[in-house]
Order: C-alpha cells, then sequence, then structure tokens
C-alpha cells in the first residue's frame, strides 16, 4: 500500500552500487554502527560469565567463557537491519553456531526465549536459530565486542529484525509456547522478518 | 517487568500540518492533526513515511514532543547528510499531509501515576521525549519532583527554552552548555560529568526513576553514571538519538 505522494520529497537513494535487492523496504544503509538499548550497558566480568542452554527450569548444559572459546566459532559476513530503520552490509562476526550449542546441550523444542544481563529477552522460533542461521558472537570487525555492542557476547541472528539479535546474552531458554520477549511485550513484532517489514504486532 | 500489551494493528494515517514553528536554527516542531489518534503516552514515539512522486518512500522514526491530550506534535532536528530530517524542517509547510503512524514505544513512558522522584537527562534534541514528560507531568498536576538536566552546546540550540524556564511547580530545570556560554552566563559548563551527576541527580534512596535521551556517547556515560550512584538499572530507562544521519 502505498499511500499519498509528499509534495517535493525525492528522498537521497543512497542504496550503494550493487546492494539492489539487498536492502528491506523502508531501511537505509548506514556506515555507522547506532547504539540502541532500553537501559544502562551491563559490565559481567568474564570470570562469572557463563552462557547457559536451560529448559523447564532446568540447566541442560551451561559454558564457561574459556569453554565457549574453546568451541569451534565460525567467521561471518552478514547484512544487519534494525527495526529503526538502519541496515548495515557486510558486517564481520566471529562466534559460536547456536547449532553447537544446542548439540551439546541436548534439549529440544519449538521456541527459544534469548535471556541477557540487563533482563532483557527476545522470543525466536528454533528453526530461526538452527540450520546455520546464528551465532553466539564474541567478536566484531577483527576485534572483540564492544559492551555497548552487546559484548563480550550477543545472539547474532541477521536475517531477523536486529532486536532479536540480543546484546549481553547469557542464555537461551528452550520452550514449548512462543513467549513474547522484552520489545515484544511493548507492541514490537513476535517474528521480526524485515523483508516483510514486521516491526510491530499485526505487520 | 509490566508490560503494556499494544496489539492493535498500527495503520499508516495522513496527518495534516497544522504549523510549524522553528525552535532553533536547526530544529523546527511540527504539529498534527491526525484523523484518527488513538492517543499515546509520554515519552512514546511515531513513525513518519515520505513518498517521492515515483513511489520511493523513506521512513524514520520521531520521539513525541506534545503531551497527552495536547495537539499532536513531532520536533524535529535537521540532520547534515540527513534524508528525511531537511525535508521535514525547510520544505514542509502548514496544510501539507505528513503520513505517520503511531504511537509506538511502550518502556521509555512516564505516566502521572508513577510518583517517584523524576530525573530526566537530555542531550541535544533528547529532550524531545523528556518535554512531554515534563508536559505530562504539569498538566496532570503530578506532585512527583521532578529535575531536568539539559545538555546543549549553546543556549541558541536550547529546544522549548521559552517553556522550560516557566516551569515553577516542583520542576527544576538545570543546563550546561558544552561548547560556548553566553557574557555571565552562570549555570553549568562543560558535558555532564560524575561531579554534576552527583549534585543533580536525586539520591537513590529516595527511590528515583531517571530517563535519558540523546546520543550515545551521552546516554551511555549517564546511565552508567547513575548506576555508580546506586541507581537500580531497570530505573534507568535509555533512549538514543545515533548519529546515523538519517533522522
Amino acid at each position: 500500500m502505498s499511500g499519498p505522494i509528499s509534495r517535493g520529497f525525492r528522498g537521497l537513494r543512497r542504496t550503494p552500487a550493487g546492494a539492489e535487492g539487498r536492502v528491506p523496504p523502508g531501511q537505509y544503509v548506514t556506515d555507522d554502527f547506532p547504539v540502541l538499548s532500553a537501559g544502562p550497558t551491563p559490565h559481567t566480568p568474564l570470570d562469572q560469565w557463563t552462557f547457559s542452554i536451560t529448559q523447564g527450569g532446568e540447566t541442560e548444559k551451561s559454558w564457561t567463557w574459556g569453554e565457549l572459546q574453546g568451541l569451534p566459532a565460525e567467521t561471518v559476513t552478514r547484512d544487519i537491519h534494525c527495526v529503526t530503520r538502519w541496515s548495515k552490509l557486510d558486517t564481520e562476526w566471529r562466534g559460536v553456531s547456536v547449532d553447537t550449542l544446542l548439540d551439546q546441550a541436548g534439549g529440544d523444542a519449538p521456541y527459544v526465549l534469548a535471556f541477557c544481563d540487563g533482563g532483557y529477552t527476545t522470543n525466536l522460533p528454533i528453526e530461526d536459530v538452527t540450520g546455520g542461521q546464528a551465532w553466539v558472537a564474541f567478536s566484531y570487525d577483527g576485534g572483540p565486542l564492544e559492551s555497548e555492542h552487546g559484548g563480550p557476547a550477543r545472539l547474532l541472528v541477521p536475517h531477523l529484525y536486529f532486536w532479536k539479535s540480543a546484546k549481553w546474552v547469557r542464555g537461551l531458554d528452550l520452550r514449548d509456547e512462543n513467549e513474547p520477549g522484552f520489545w515484544e511485550t511493548y507492541g514490537y513484532h513476535m517474528y521480526g522478518d524485515p523483508w516483510k517489514e514486521q516491526r510491530y504486532a499485526g505487520d | 517487568m509490566e508490560g503494556t500489551a499494544v496489539r492493535r494493528r498500527l495503520t499508516w494515517q495522513a496527518a495534516t500540518v497544522t504549523s510549524l514553528t522553528r525552535e532553533t536554527a536547526s530544529v523546527v516542531t511540527i504539529e498534527l492533526d491526525p484523523p484518527d489518534w488513538p492517543g499515546h503516552r509520554a515519552g512514546q514515539h511515531l513513525d513518519v513515511r515520505l513518498t517521492a512522486e515515483d513511489g520511493y518512500i523513506a521512513e524514520r522514526s520521531y520521539s513525541i514532543a506534545s503531551a497527552p491530550g495536547e495537539p499532536l506534535a513531532i520536533t524535529v532536528e535537521r540532520l547534515e547528510n540527513g534524508e528525511v530530517s531537511p525535508y521535514l524542517t525547510q520544505e514542509l509547510r502548514a496544510g501539507d499531509e505528513l503520513e505517520l503512524r503511531g504511537p509506538i514505544g511502550g518502556y521509555f513512558v512516564w505516566g502521572p501515576g508513577d510518583r517517584s522522584p523524576l530525573l530526566l537527562l537530555a542531550g541535544g534534541s533528547g529532550v524531545v521525549p523528556l518535554r512531554s514528560i515534563l508536559q505530562d507531568r504539569s498538566r496532570t498536576g503530578s506532585d512527583a519532583p521532578a529535575r531536568l538536566l539539559y545538555s546543549a552546546r549553546t543556549l541558541a540550540d536550547v529546544i522549548y527554552r521559552d517553556e522550560l524556564d516557566r516551569y515553577h511547580d516542583g520542576a527544576e530545570v538545570i543546563y550546561t552548555l558544552t561548547r560556548a556560554q553566553p557574557p555571565g552566563w552562570t549555570g553549568h559548563s562543560g558535558r555532564v560529568d560524575a561531579a554534576l551527576l552527583a549534585q543533580v541527580a536525586w539520591p537513590a534512596g529516595a527511590s528515583p526513576l531517571a530517563f535519558v535521551c540523546g546520543p550515545t556517547n551521552f546516554v551511555e556515560a549517564v546511565a552508567a553514571g547513575l548506576v555508580d550512584l546506586g541507581y537500580p538499572p531497570e530505573r534507568v530507562k535509555t533512549e538514543r538519538f545515533g548519529a546515523t544521519g538519517g533522522r
């Protein structure tokens, strides 16, 4: 559905050459890396940091920072899309595939709720965090992931709006029901496909 | 955390621009008359959509400047190399139509039911949603004590200055000017640092509620400073205006 013409508006149309088809509707490309979060940036010392797969109140498996670093890691280059409308192309991350973590933890469920330092949560179908689509990323652009961007580690699920790539992630809770996380409770979309512009509930 | 589920579908509507008010050299407040506005809470934002003749579309989010019950308004800062903000601040005229949908966001909000001491910290145009909160507090006769610490480059960059200087109902407005101060300036100078924050912030023991809005470096420094002063992180709500050139 397109709306009325905005008198005198032409727009900058600055999608870089060659990037046509890579920028979802309603997004613009930025070279910056904007920061968005709902509260203060948490700082958990690495010697107290763990990543856990939980289900039904039980911890299926937990890794220390050192143990996570010892798992096979992958370097991936992906485009990312924030619901606030910036997209950033060819971002380079290094992290452990969620497939690897789930394989080691066992357990199965149709949904996961990512949980984080600071109390942030976000919900995802398990099929969106498996099959080589999601990572626990601890490195960005060749260096450690800065805390304001979610370090020491954040979830990376680049095919969904970036609020699903939870900052300061500490684990995944396997769930039978698709329960809304933090932003989803406040009216954002339960799934968040940027190509369908699923920004808000009902989109 | 208490959520207020918004499950109503947000549809685009063409609002009529009823007035434009220049706030500073680069900032304009746009008053809007949408055909079907469901009301909003102080601190929320809305989406704006511009459509070019050939169908090209640009969308951005803007904080709502008006308090609930006031005519709907957004305040927009023109960003160099921006796509939407130059149009809104320089091309748009009263009588034009502007497509919008909202309100959006349910976390960075304040309501008169919250009687905690209110600490508002603004960096630059981050004052916009905080203006909505201050005005809502005043219009509803809230007795929550309130302080706004507003960091601006110069006095000429202060948005809503006349209005902010008129609050005398338990709201204090404290400025700090980071780049230049006029002759005889008796307010604060320089960026918000730990000392100024400690001086202005309600004691953590008073269970204050803080709203921080501004550019990322401002928000990071101020939010961390409040945590250092003993504010629980969940009592520090943040919203950021990244320097993306896009707003």
